[in-house]
């Protein structure tokens, strides 16, 4: 019994860090821009992919071919950020929920070809025993991906709190007017918002992806997932992201373990909805600041 | 009917009684019965995103209530087609207002968001429920009234077609309506309508339901008409294909909805030979479409013809 638990526990916490991470990612641009970046789950499926491409097609070595991953997400984000987002005038809200819809499907639409429909898979990041706890086995990546999670989350933590830029970028989601006043480049700030969650999606994606395989129309359900982290902690909150991420991938893996492998999906949109209709501010979050924000 | 709706009724209705006579191969009827489909559902989400300023991407979850209640009530219970359609259509109706009570009261990204995991738990659950499961199930029966069977291309072409008519002409009479103008009064400013007394929640939800039963309507006749249905047709991805009907037709003019659902609709058809790219290009059509040509086709050609003197055709 408990064992099979332990079992579904750590499944769940590893998926749980990637979409604490896209959740990251959805609040970092939000934070900016009051936009929600529904490419954003494109981004996990571009940092598998591009990582693929380097260490398996071109047989470079790991950490170069990390590098070169990273920094492709990063110039794709720059790219979308800089040709749709920026030429905008007076964008309205439907414009801009539809722009990065249409750029989600560009992108697929040029992942599916350059790498085809079919899943992609390289090895973890470091050979040996799986270990095993009261009989539950974990892989060594899943401990990587939940490792990893962990480092970007306190290194997002000291880039917001400590560093100039950081403080800069949390200025604008404050008050756009105001931080142009005090001499903030607010147009760069969008800029770099995007190639920051750009990043932070890929990470994940390069992490997971010899566990889970890696498909260019994976996108979607990691963006709805994601975003589900995102707003169960309070959309802009990164602490939440973290917890609603680890919340539902441990949810969705009991559902696949004890129910129904095929319902498992459901259950994130299931919680998603319930989410939207009774708490869009957040179940952590009180209701007096529920009152005050709008949706 | 307004003035000058009439004179473009008329010629809509021309339209389509001609093509069957100029290209009469079931190709092109094939062809055009999809344009007559996709362009049912558009007209639905024309209304809620272009007057209602509602966004949906749930639509396929509608589309695929209809064709799947209305085969198998029909394929399964006995039930006459006609009654299983707009049974489908009722329960397409309820569905509606479950997602859209709590859901109307969320705006912008949230209910984007929120219509889509609608659509998408649909589709899970066709995929899971269905008949068939992800393989689907045949042998639904035609679409027949009164003891009448249609089952020719030819037949199905002027029905779904007939249908659009109906349709189209339904949604024109309610948007010049007292109901049309408070639609549009709520697009431009919700704050306003509300302190002129208009009940602006009630609104939005029958214009939701309206599109909802115009999707499930649309998925039924589809259903009827290929007689095989299997969940893939009714993934998020036919969602975003109409908002992108919507979009490149023009969101503030209804015949819009048509040319976009005609555009969308043939050009893989005529992009055959790209059939890998298809993702991309609708990707870019989409894209190039939101930055260059917010407007859509529609607005923007009536605006040409203003310019060199023509007949106004716009119907505001």
């Amino acid at each position: 019994m408990l064992t099979v638990f332990l079992q579904f526990l750590f499944s769940g916490l590893t998926v749980g860090a990637v979409y604490a991470l896209v959740g990251i990612g959805f609040n970092i641009v939000y934070n900016a821009t009051s936009i929600i970046n529904l490419a954003q789950g494109e981004f996990v499926v571009i940092g598998g992919l591009m990582m693929w491409f380097f260490s398996e097609s071109l047989n470079l070595p790991f950490f170069l071919s990390a590098g070169l991953a990273i920094v492709s997400a990063g110039f794709i984000g720059f790219l979308m950020e800089r040709l749709t987002i920026k030429p905008l005038k007076n964008p309205d809200l439907l414009l801009m929920i539809m722009i990065t819809i249409a750029v989600s499907i560009v992108l697929r639409g040029v992942l599916m070809f350059g790498f085809g429909k079919e899943p992609y898979v390289y090895p973890s990041f470091t050979e040996g025993e799986p270990i095993s706890i009261y009989g539950a086995i974990i892989q060594q990546q899943a401990l990587w991906v939940i490792g990893i999670t962990g480092f970007c989350i306190i290194l997002l933590f000291f880039f917001f709190k400590r560093t100039i830029i950081g403080k800069a970028m949390l200025a604008c989601s404050v008050n756009t007017t105001a931080a142009k006043l005090v001499g903030i480049n607010v147009s760069r700030m969008v800029m770099l918002s995007f190639i920051l969650s750009a990043v932070v999606g890929a990470i994940g994606g390069m992490a997971i992806t010899p566990i889970s395989l890696m498909e260019y129309d994976k996108g979607p359900m990691l963006a709805v997932k994601g975003f589900c982290a995102a707003i169960m902690g309070g959309l802009g909150s990164n602490r939440g992201a973290v917890l609603g991420g680890f919340i539902i991938g441990i949810l969705e893996s009991m559902t696949a373990g004890y129910l129904h492998s095929g319902m498992k999906d459901a259950v994130a949109l299931v919680i998603l909805l319930l989410i939207l209709f009774f708490r869009p501010a957040g179940i952590f979050v009180s209701k007096t600041m529920m009152q005050l924000r709008k949706f | 009917m307004s003035k000058r709706n009439l004179p473009v009724f008329l010629i809509f209705v021309f339209l389509i009684v001609l093509l069957p006579v100029v290209s009469g191969s079931t190709y092109t009827l094939t062809v055009g019965i999809f344009c007559g489909i996709n362009a049912m559902v558009a007209i639905g989400l024309c209304i809620l995103m272009g007057y209602a300023g509602q966004v949906s991407l749930g639509q396929a979850g509608f589309y695929g209530i209809g064709a799947y209640v209305s085969s198998i009530l029909s394929l399964h219970l006995g039930i006459p087609v006609v009654i299983s359609i707009i049974l489908a259509m009722m329960v397409a109706a309820i569905a509606a207002v479950i997602l859209a009570v709590p859901a109307l009261r969320l705006k912008g990204h949230y209910l984007a968001v929120a219509t889509l995991g609608f659509g998408e738990i649909i589709f899970i659950i066709l995929n899971e429920w269905g008949p068939g499961g992800p393989s689907g199930f045949g042998d639904i029966p035609h679409f027949s009234l009164l003891g009448y069977v249609i089952n020719s291309t030819t037949g199905y072409y002027y029905l779904i077609w007939g249908s659009v008519a109906a349709v189209m002409l339904f949604s024109i009479n309610l948007i010049n309506s007292r109901t049309g103008r408070a639609l549009r009064a709520i697009h431009d400013s919700e704050l306003a309508c509300n302190a002129m007394g208009l009940n602006v929640v009630a609104l939005k939800l029958k214009v939701f339901i309206l599109s909802a039963v115009y999707a499930s309507f649309a998925g039924s006749l589809y259903a009827h008409y290929i007689t095989f249905v299997s969940p893939s047709s009714f993934s998020l991805f036919y969602s975003i294909l109409l908002l992108m009907m919507v979009i490149v037709g023009g969101i503030t003019n209804l015949w819009g909805a048509i040319i976009g659902a005609v555009v969308i609709t043939v050009l893989p058809e005529l992009l055959r030979k790209f059939q890998e790219f298809d993702v991309l290009v609708y990707g870019l059509i989409l894209t190039l479409t939101l930055m260059f040509f917010r407007k859509g086709l529609v607005p923007i050609l009536i605006e040409k013809m203003k310019k060199f003197g023509g007949g106004a055709v716009a119907h505001h």
